[in-house]
């Protein structure tokens, strides 16, 4: 009785690898200010994808309040950041506040609502998001309202920090990388979400992530093994939440920023729900590289195709077509080839290779 | 005393009454051979025991302790194994993991392990394959041998010959009269053959009434009553 591996696995697990190798040394890679922004909102949506898919692509379930539960730690860490000051005890308490209210929101529906046929589920999950997302803008004596907060982190992250200075006392560098703050949040940003995403992955490969495929694919005979479903659905919905949550506070020390257009709006949900479809749902793998490619394309697929039609000037209708004004529709292109290529995401259909 | 005791159970599926008036005991021990024609409300008794469709009135007792109201989960918890029509397997998942599901502490016994891999071989070889990958045959045995990963009192099962090879029909006779011995199965069967090779006990249901119950060695004998309850030849 011995473990699967197939070359399809084999070949994710490697691009997995590689991708987190290049994150984990982005800075020193890539020596620019957007590439350092496109490679931590890579790893903060990472954790958002995975944590959704625990719901969409493990459990069967969907929710269109996930950018809600990512908003309670955004504006957790943002109030308290900004009543309390740059410390430490403010990122904590904020990010403790954000899983708690999320906690408590998600239980809430969970109870009230899992019991009911998914379209319904969805439909509370869609209205409860948008209760939030009013009430952020509503509230705006504590949210900042549609413009936002912006607030202090701690010194730490602040660009001005030296973590080492040389003998001139000026800070030190590394392959040319300056050793400052900018640098220490970044790596807070890489360490906090790969934690998150390697507790999901364990949450996945313990029993209970069986339990949550076998619910996904028929929830009366997880029953009548002897799973009570509405329980597990709702534990899962918590986890899922809090995990969100968490990937908002650290988004908001990253940006030193909150508003409703980077946190709860249903832009995001939308990124979040085509980052799950391309890299495949019901693996934790498919997360990160759904996540690296839409986070890639939304920032780099403009400069490409400007780039395409200078090259193409002289070719009749090509630098039209290829205007970078019109990059949202030639991301829908790309993305209705992938579905149609990679029926179930990119991982999912290349894990299938070789398996029978 | 009967281990499992079903008291006027009635089930209506949306507006249709299917079971009327259910009362039937299932001796501990043995096979215990639930027969009828189609529809006539076989598989819909098990699923009501398991609480999987809502019986409204009546009651269903297990080993004395009324389980009318309970959960379905919490009846599988009590020692109900139920294998549903249509090999109840979970597709996407491995044969490992399908049977790691049905443990208690999310590990095997060692022997209770040695015993299944006894009785169905081709789990082991197919130990790491996802399940819907499995032949039809296989896919039985899987949903079998998730029954018996813990120790069970009463395995509940649904025509577990429907569709497959007279060879693998013959291998789970054998493995239903080796899981009897530490079980009560309660089978709910087409095949009568099969069912009188295995069966202690029997009852026939009849548009959702038992209609006639006794020792499946009587039954068996007793050509006109076949006849007029099953429409057998």
């Amino acid at each position: 009785m011995h473990s699967k591996s197939t070359y399809g696995t084999i070949a994710v697990k490697t691009a997995v690898l590689l991708i987190a190798a290049l994150l984990l040394f982005a800075p020193f890679l890539f020596q620019d200010v957007r590439a350092l922004e496109v490679a931590a909102r890579i790893c903060i949506f990472i954790v958002l994808v995975a944590s959704y898919d625990l719901l969409i692509g493990y459990t069967g379930i969907v929710s269109f309040a996930h950018t809600m539960f990512f908003g309670f730690g955004a504006y957790g860490a943002a109030i308290a950041l900004r009543q309390m000051g740059p410390g430490w005890d403010a990122v904590a308490i904020g990010a403790l506040a954000g899983v708690l209210v999320s906690l408590v929101v998600a239980t809430g529906v969970g109870l009230l609502s899992l019991r009911v046929k998914a379209i319904f589920f969805a439909m509370i999950t869609l209205a409860t998001a948008s209760v939030a997302l009013v009430l952020a803008s509503q509230l705006s004596q504590f949210t900042g309202g549609e413009d936002g907060i912006t607030y202090r982190v701690p010194d730490l992250f602040k660009p001005a920090t030296k973590l080492m200075v040389d003998e001139t006392g000026k800070v030190a560098r590394l392959f040319g990388v300056k050793l400052n703050g900018k640098l220490a949040a970044y790596y807070f940003v890489f360490f906090t979400s790969l934690a998150l995403f390697l507790l999901m992955l364990r949450v996945v490969a313990a029993p209970l992530g069986s339990v949550l495929k076998a619910i996904h694919e028929n929830e009366a005979r997880a029953e009548a093994i002897g799973y009570r479903v509405v329980a597990y659905r709702t534990f899962v919905f918590c986890l899922s939440a809090a995990v969100a949550s968490l990937a908002g506070t650290i988004y908001a020390v990253w940006l030193k920023y909150t508003g409703p257009d980077t946190t709860l709006s249903f832009a995001i949900m939308i990124d979040i729900l085509l980052m799950v479809v391309i890299g495949g749902m019901g693996t934790m793998w498919g997360a990160v590289v759904g996540a690296v490619l839409m986070v890639v394309a939304q920032y780099y697929l403009r400069d490409l195709m400007g780039a395409a039609a200078e090259a193409t000037a002289n070719i009749p209708l090509l630098p039209d077509l290829l205007d970078p004004d019109r990059w949202l529709f030639w991301l829908g292109i790309i993305f209705i080839l992938l579905v149609y290529f990679f029926p179930r995401g990119i991982t999912g259909t290349i894990m299938q290779k070789g398996a029978r | 005393m009967s281990l499992l005791t079903l008291n006027q159970m009635k089930t209506d599926i949306g507006q249709y009454a299917v079971l009327h008036d259910v009362n039937l005991e299932v001796p501990e021990g043995g096979v215990f051979v639930l027969l009828g024609r189609n529809g006539a409300g076989k598989t819909t008794t098990l699923r009501s025991i398991m609480r999987l469709w809502k019986p409204a009135p009546g009651s269903v007792r297990f080993d004395g302790q009324d389980i009318t109201g309970l959960h379905t989960a919490d009846i599988a918890r009590l020692g109900i194994a139920y294998v549903p029509e249509n090999m109840g397997i979970f597709g996407n998942l491995t044969v490992e993991e399908n049977l790691i599901l049905a443990t208690a502490k999310g590990h095997f016994d060692a022997a209770r392990l040695k015993r299944i891999t006894t009785l169905f071989p081709a789990l082991e070889r197919f130990w790491t394959k996802q399940a819907w990958s499995l032949s039809g045959g296989q896919k039985q045995m899987l949903s079998v041998a998730r029954a018996i990963v813990e120790p069970r009192r009463l395995i509940l099962i649904d025509e577990p010959t429907k569709g497959l090879a007279p060879a693998i029909v013959a291998a789970m006779a054998e493995a239903f009269t080796e899981i009897s011995r530490e079980a009560t199965l309660l089978l709910v069967e087409q095949n009568f053959h099969f069912a009188r090779s295995i069966g202690r006990d029997m009852a026939v249901i009849d548009d959702g009434r038992v209609v006639h119950s006794g020792s499946m060695a009587e039954f068996a004998a007793d050509k006109p009553l076949q006849d007029r309850l099953l429409g057998l030849s």
